[in-house]
């Protein structure tokens, strides 16, 4: 299970003013409680800065890099920002994200090639979100063909369902996990991914939504998860429910996390 | 309890099965249609939207709402068109191009129609252009922009361009909104009103329409 660390996004007041002030400290304390609650990748996010995104990602690289030896995820819709921190990061990085759109690809592709990052796609294209599972699937194979066929490893590619939120349509968390399953059975060695709080958006009591959503997800073989590693109640969940399906030989990592104090 | 009383405690109290029933015992009572829309459907959805800012009810309760609203207008508004009587105003509204949001979209749509507004959705990922064409070809009065994503915001302002580059710009209020669009951003692009949640945008629509009208 590979989890990414959300926190440090821009789309989020408190780290954009700690960004915009050049709070090193601020964000550094972000990196390390993600780290150390069990992220395997830190995203960073400064999109909504847009013509200073790439100065602030500079200045996020370097002070990360410093702090944790966790890789990156570079969480950019923009093929110029994404190719500046692919160079100022060490080790495998990941980017997040790109979509089936032919003109996003084609601007990727030599970034994916070059630096055999991992990559999460969404399950999007041209014609936009796909919302029924037949289109969802069709999309998703569109974009592991046009990888795969250019020479990226399936082991570097993290298909994003997209889940919408269940509050403005009360199936699509399901389709969203049907999804997943179908994906997962039919490419085997490629990853799906899920930034898992859209599902609860315009709910109360969100978090509980988040951690039912993600057992749910990993029970249709989701592997990899966009989240807050720091809500414990979450990662407790993840790691138990990846011992009951069988993912945890001598339950090692369920009684690591019950010694550390984790569950 | 009095007749639009009920029907606006009916749409708080998402009653979307209940609704075409009492809409037509008080049309029956002798309540005309408008005073039902004005004093029952409006105070209703009024109602639900502040408690949706407040957080005391959440959004597929304002879906639901709507859903209760539009059921009692599918009653109301033939009855209104054969009275001739008219509406608040009439608005165009879309997301702009690039940008696939919808909710916050829908969720003023449904509060401006529960106010007595005409809306015409244009959809999402509208281009400068389609939004000139809708603006050219209907009587319309106000153009309500949406985007969420700071990367699709210019477009707003490409819209708006366009517009003026059509002659267009006299004939309509231009209205922005989304999640991070602020007042300052709609002044700077040279919008005429911004509005920070639903209740806030049917309140500008209402002053701009009213400023406008002699």
């Amino acid at each position: 299970m590979l989890i990414v660390g959300e926190r440090i996004n821009a789309t989020n007041k408190r780290i954009a003013q700690a960004i915009q002030e050049k709070d090193a400290d601020f964000i550094r304390k972000e990196a390390m409680a993600q780290a150390e609650a069990g992220a395997d990748y830190i995203d960073v996010n400064a999109a909504p800065f847009r013509e200073k995104e790439i100065e602030y990602l500079e200045w996020l690289f370097t002070i990360l890099q410093e702090v944790s030896s966790k890789p990156l995820s570079i969480d950019t819709p923009d093929q110029k920002a994404a190719a500046a921190a692919l160079k100022w990061h060490k080790g495998k990085a990941m980017i997040n994200s790109i979509t089936g759109e032919k003109e996003i690809l084609s601007a990727f592709l030599p970034l994916l090639k070059e630096y055999k990052c991992n990559v999460v796609a969404l399950c999007q294209d041209d014609s936009g979100i796909p919302t029924t599972l037949p289109d969802k699937l069709r999309v998703a194979n569109q974009i592991i063909e046009s990888l795969v066929g250019e020479g990226i490893e399936l082991n570097n590619i993290y298909i994003d369902p997209l889940v919408q939120p269940i509050s403005t349509d009360f199936k699509s968390a399901l389709i969203t996990l049907d999804t997943i399953e179908e994906i997962m059975s039919r490419h085997p060695g490629v990853h799906t991914i899920c930034g898992i709080s859209n599902v609860s958006f315009g709910l109360p009591s969100r978090r509980q939504i988040n951690r039912n959503f993600t057992v749910l997800a990993l029970q249709k073989g989701l592997d990899a998860a966009i989240i807050d590693p720091c809500d414990r109640e979450l990662m407790a969940n993840i790691i138990t429910t990846n011992m009951l399906l069988g993912k945890d030989e001598y339950c090692a990592n369920y009684l690591l996390a019950y010694r550390s104090g984790k569950v | 309890m009095d007749r639009t009383k009920q029907i606006s405690e009916a749409i708080v109290q998402l009653k979307w099965d209940e609704i075409a029933a009492l809409t037509n015992e008080t049309l029956e009572a002798g309540i005309p249609a408008l005073e039902i829309i004005d004093r029952g459907l409006v105070l209703g959805m009024s109602a639900v939207g502040i408690k949706f800012r407040d957080g005391e009810v959440f959004l597929p309760e304002l879906l639901l709402s709507a859903k209760t609203m539009k059921t009692a207008l599918e009653i109301l508004l033939p009855i209104l068109s054969q009275q001739g009587t008219g509406f608040i105003g009439r608005v165009i509204i879309g997301t702009v191009s690039g940008d696939l949001h919808d909710i916050g979209k829908k969720i003023v749509t449904s509060m401006l129609q529960g106010n007595g507004f005409e809306v015409m959705d244009l959809g999402v990922d509208v281009d400068p252009e389609r939004f000139m064409e809708a603006v050219r070809d209907n009587d319309v009065q106000i153009l309500g922009l949406s985007a969420l994503l700071t990367s699709t915001m210019p477009m707003m302002e490409a819209t708006i361009k366009a517009l003026e580059k059509a002659g267009l710009r006299q004939k309509v209020k231009v209205m922005v909104g989304g999640a991070s669009v602020t007042q300052a951003y709609a002044d700077q692009i040279g919008a005429d009103g911004y509005g920070a949640d639903a209740v806030a945008a049917v309140e500008k629509a209402r002053a701009l329409i009213s400023a406008q009208s002699p």
